[in-house]
């Protein structure tokens, strides 16, 4: 398979874009996808000054690489959970990835240890006040970024949340009719009065396969073990199927969030329009009389057509 | 050829040559949520690969907290 663009040998194929990629290529790809995604959400300008959330995966490590490259102004902040093992590897992954890659670029990384303050992982944590690991463990990392950016005044967070994010998040909550979350679910939040930071996901538009790629390619050194707590988690499953789907029918993940985003931006039409439309069109067919919108129905047209030809 | 599988680690000998996808196929893995390097270099679906190569098929698939962006 060879490179849609320069011909020489690919290294990625991107069935849903009808395309195949080399390494210089594909980066360019990636690149122009971000820059689309900043441009049409109005998600920051090249002076902002830009908290990157970076929790050692694929997905945040290769964003702040991209928005680096890109020539943004970004700093980044990681939490460390204090979950055992995972927590220690992750945290390695960032450390590296900010001495080798952004520190030379001149990016900062902050660092938040929940032991630190707590006195204890997340786990702990959240047996002592009853609540699920993983709820707790979402209200520390937002209330975290939220002090680290308004402290020291980033202009906007940007979180490293992929397409398959968008779009799993998306099944879950149409599934079971959460229209209170959809609203929420816009790849750019602005600030609000009472002291939230404006929250951006700049990669919305590439899917998990496309960051993972982007990181091997680039020698991203990520952590690929999953948090243990997220075994078994709802996601998961939604992503499964949305893939399935995908591998059948490339462009599936695409058209159903994205086609979300723009049904969000449109006006809704008024819900009698349609059968208005209908009533203008519509007239009896000239040979049986019922509705049609051209002079001769389907149905009688289809009719005439297997006279002429049988027998 | 050496294939490294994750989630649980474990790498199992497979015979070559073999079309990368008719390797999906064989472990009844689903594109979409893969990536096959060998050594260290990204291949795409129509590569043939040999008993020699050092295969990696790595899952691109992560979990995670729904609501983690929301204002709330
Ligand atoms: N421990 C962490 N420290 C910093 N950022 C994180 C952490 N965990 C998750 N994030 C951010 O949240 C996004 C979604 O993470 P996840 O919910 O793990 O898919 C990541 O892309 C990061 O931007
Ligand atoms: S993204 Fe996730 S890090 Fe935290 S404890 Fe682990 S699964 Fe749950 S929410």
């Amino acid at each position: 398979m060879n490179c849609t663009k320069c011909k020489i040998r690919a290294v990625i194929d991107l069935p849903r874009h009808n395309a195949a990629f080399c390494k210089g290529c594909f980066n360019v790809y990636v690149h122009d996808q971000v820059s689309r995604a900043i441009k049409s959400e109005k998600m920051f300008k090249k002076d902002d000054r830009i908290l990157v959330a970076v929790s050692g995966g694929k997905d945040s490590l290769a964003l702040w690489d991209i928005l680096l490259k890109m020539s943004y102004k970004a700093d980044a902040l990681y939490v460390d959970l204090g979950i055992g093992g995972y927590s220690e590897v992750s945290h390695a992954k960032v450390v590296q990835f900010a001495e080798t890659v952004a520190a030379p670029m001149g990016a900062v990384l902050h660092v938040h240890t929940v032991e630190q303050e707590a006195g204890a992982g997340i786990k702990e944590l959240a047996m002592l006040i009853h609540r699920p690991t993983c709820s707790t463990c979402g209200t520390i990392k937002r209330y975290q970024f939220n002090r680290v950016a308004l402290e020291h005044k980033y202009d906007v967070m940007a979180t490293g949340h992929n397409l398959d994010d968008e779009a799993a998040r998306l099944l879950g909550n149409v599934l079971r009719w959460q229209e209170e979350y959809l609203d929420k679910q816009s790849p750019s939040l602005p600030a609000s009065l009472d002291g939230f930071a404006k929250k951006v996901k700049p990669l919305f538009r590439l899917s998990e396969r496309e960051l993972a790629a982007y990181s091997v390619l680039n020698r991203i050194d990520y952590i690929v073990e999953e948090c243990p707590m997220a075994k078994g988690a709802r996601t998961l499953l939604y992503k499964e199927v949305l893939n399935r789907l995908e591998t059948e029918s490339p462009g599936t993940k695409q058209a159903f969030y994205c086609g979300f985003l723009d049904k969000q931006r449109k006006p809704e039409a008024s819900p009698t329009t349609m059968a208005e439309k209908d009533q203008a069109m519509l007239h009896p067919c000239s040979v049986c009389q019922q509705p049609t919108t051209a002079d001769v129905c389907s149905y009688c047209k289809m009719m005439a057509r297997a006279k002429t030809h049988s027998v | 050829m050496q294939v490294q599988l994750s989630h649980p680690a474990r790498t199992i000998e497979i015979k070559g040559p073999k079309k990368a996808k008719d390797l999906f196929k064989e472990l009844n893995l689903v594109v979409e949520a893969h990536l096959i390097i060998r050594g260290d270099e990204l291949v795409t679906e129509d590569e043939m690969l040999y008993d020699q190569d050092q295969i990696e098929i790595r899952p691109v698939i992560s979990g995670g907290s729904p609501r983690f962006m929301s204002h709330e």
